[in-house]
């Protein structure tokens, strides 16, 4: 196996046992934060060890057992197990839960980490590694944030849970569809963030474990047709991961993809995801932002996309969902669909200004628009302002490469 | 769990609201207290206005008005005592008040246990 096939592998793995093992250990010692703490450094050692002396016999057991052992040092360490009978009070549902055939209190786990109680950002990381045993400096390398500030904030969201008494549990069913939804916002939030950070580079794909998190919850509560419009959401964009990045690193557009790359069975995967959802006939924004990305998966070219549909399905999304940037995607489809109407697409870009004036997809499409209207000059003024509110250092790139493209060479 | 539910509100945004409607409001409330009561432990107090507020700063410096300059202010409070936070933010979503602009509940645990202050 290569590295990127190991690293796939253990990435796999520590997925599937790092949740269960949290919540099996936070019952054991009656504490939470001190069983995820316990959990995560077992990750830490699994990385170490299992890449440099390949996969143990047992790596289930070899984590519990390192967990264990961490938790029991940990108490030991603050001379708390002599207190534990009365010092141990978190909110821990005392059984796993059942989801279809399958025991899984992961979900619970999930569920607690998602919490709105809890800001974004924590929720964000605290999800990563607690739910899918990613590593603290993973989270902040995804995130390109400190890693010190990062534990900090993961520190004070597991406080949090056990003193204002987030319950490590499933919501009663009438929450259950906001809870969810509250879900959906970290998983969805956790790909975004991947996919304009992803360089490849890297040792865990975020993107990997946002799908893999969609589909826990999907085939958990299978009949909330969102939960599915996620899932194929992300499968489609997950399969086209491989063909965003050029091998120097740097953001190919769309339009600049090498569709031979793209993952036609992830793509299948999505589209039976699309299937679930349309079966429950409850459209809802992520179904159509996935079927959105379903017609992009179906073009076998950039000039076969099926863009009336695109549009349609914009127009539809945008009955449900009128935020400045769906209009804003509408607009640039529109462009493309019906390239006479350019012009209009621009106004009504236009038209999004005050709503979008900090955000540089708004006016790199600006620009993009303003090049085929024939008007250079401005548009590479909207390049540079996008260019300014850019942070990530990929899409830096290729707005600068655009500009180098473009000056003034349609004079 | 413990928690205490503090009500704030902003003044400016209370004095637009009609008399009727503020009528309505404070009866929907009373009924909160009595359909809630299982789960309110102490009904804690109503609040005079932040104008007759005086608060002693630390070194016993004694000033005028609440301890806050925030626009919100707090108007009450109550105890409660639920299974964990999301019952206690499903109660404090019910409060009737919400219904009014600038309206607001605090949720807050509250310390039980004194050991971990040993």
């Amino acid at each position: 196996m290569n590295s990127a096939a190991i690293d796939d592998r253990l990435a796999g793995l520590l997925r599937e046992q790092s949740g269960r093992l949290v919540m099996r250990l936070s019952r054991t010692f009656g504490d939470f934060a001190l069983a995820e703490d316990a959990v995560q450094a077992a990750v830490v050692e699994a990385l170490v060890a299992w890449r440099r002396d390949g996969l143990p016999p047992n790596p289930t057991g070899w984590l519990t057992v390192a967990a264990r052992r961490n938790a029991l040092d940990a108490l030991r360490r603050t001379s708390r197990l002599s207190a534990l009978p009365d010092g141990f009070s978190p909110v821990v549902g005392p059984v796993e839960h059942t989801f279809g055939d399958a025991t899984d209190d992961r979900i619970a786990l999930l569920f607690a980490c998602c919490h709105p109680a809890l800001a974004l950002e924590a929720r964000i990381a605290l999800t990563l590694r607690a739910v899918t045993g990613l590593t603290t400096a993973q989270v902040a390398r995804a995130f390109l944030v400190n890693e010190a500030t990062l534990a900090q904030r993961i520190v004070r969201a597991k406080r949090k849970i056990v003193t204002a008494g987030i319950a490590l549990e499933v919501p009663e069913p009438h929450a259950r569809p906001a809870r969810l939804a509250d879900v959906r916002t970290v998983i969805y939030a956790c790909y975004n963030e991947a996919y304009v950070s992803t360089t490849g580079t890297h040792d865990r794909v975020l993107g990997a474990d946002a799908l893999w998190l969609a589909e826990l919850i999907a085939h958990a509560f299978p009949d909330d047709p969102e939960n599915w419009g996620l899932a194929a959401l992300l499968a489609t964009q997950h399969a086209r991961s491989a063909s965003r990045f050029s091998p120097a690193g740097d953001l190919v557009p769309l339009r600049d993809q090498d569709r031979s790359r793209w993952d036609a069975a992830l793509l299948a995967r999505g589209r039976d995801h699309l299937d679930r959802a349309a079966a429950l006939r409850s459209p809802g924004p992520l179904q159509l932002q996935a079927a959105i990305a379903a017609v992009h998966g179906e073009a076998t070219s950039f000039g076969q996309t099926d863009w009336a549909q695109i549009v349609r399905l914009y127009d539809l999304l945008g009955i449900i969902d009128a935020s400045p940037i769906v209009r804003l995607n509408g607009a640039v489809a529109l462009a493309e669909y019906l390239p006479d109407q350019t012009k209009l697409a621009l106004a009504r870009l236009d038209q999004l200004a005050p709503a979008l004036s900090a955000y540089h997809p708004y006016h790199a499409a600006r620009a993009e628009l303003l090049r085929r209207l024939g008007r250079p000059d401005e548009a590479e003024q909207a390049d540079r302002t996008a260019l300014a509110l850019t942070t990530n250092d990929a899409e830096r790139r290729l707005l600068r490469s655009r500009l180098r493209r473009h000056p003034m060479d349609e004079d | 769990m413990k928690y205490v539910l503090m009500f704030a509100a902003d003044p400016a945004a209370q004095a637009s609201v009609d008399p009727q409607k503020a009528k309505d409001v404070y009866a929907a409330v009373y009924r909160w207290f009595g359909e809630n009561s299982a789960s309110i432990t102490d009904s804690g107090a109503e609040l005079l206005g932040p104008d007759t507020a005086t608060t002693v700063r630390s070194g016993g410096v004694v000033v005028d008005g609440p301890f806050s300059e925030a626009k919100e202010v707090i108007g009450g409070f109550s105890v409660i005592d639920v299974p964990d936070l999301d019952a206690a933010l499903g109660l404090a979503r019910s409060w009737p008040m919400l219904e009014l602009p600038g309206v607001s509940v605090e949720v807050r645990p509250m310390v039980v246990d004194y050991s971990q202050f040993e």
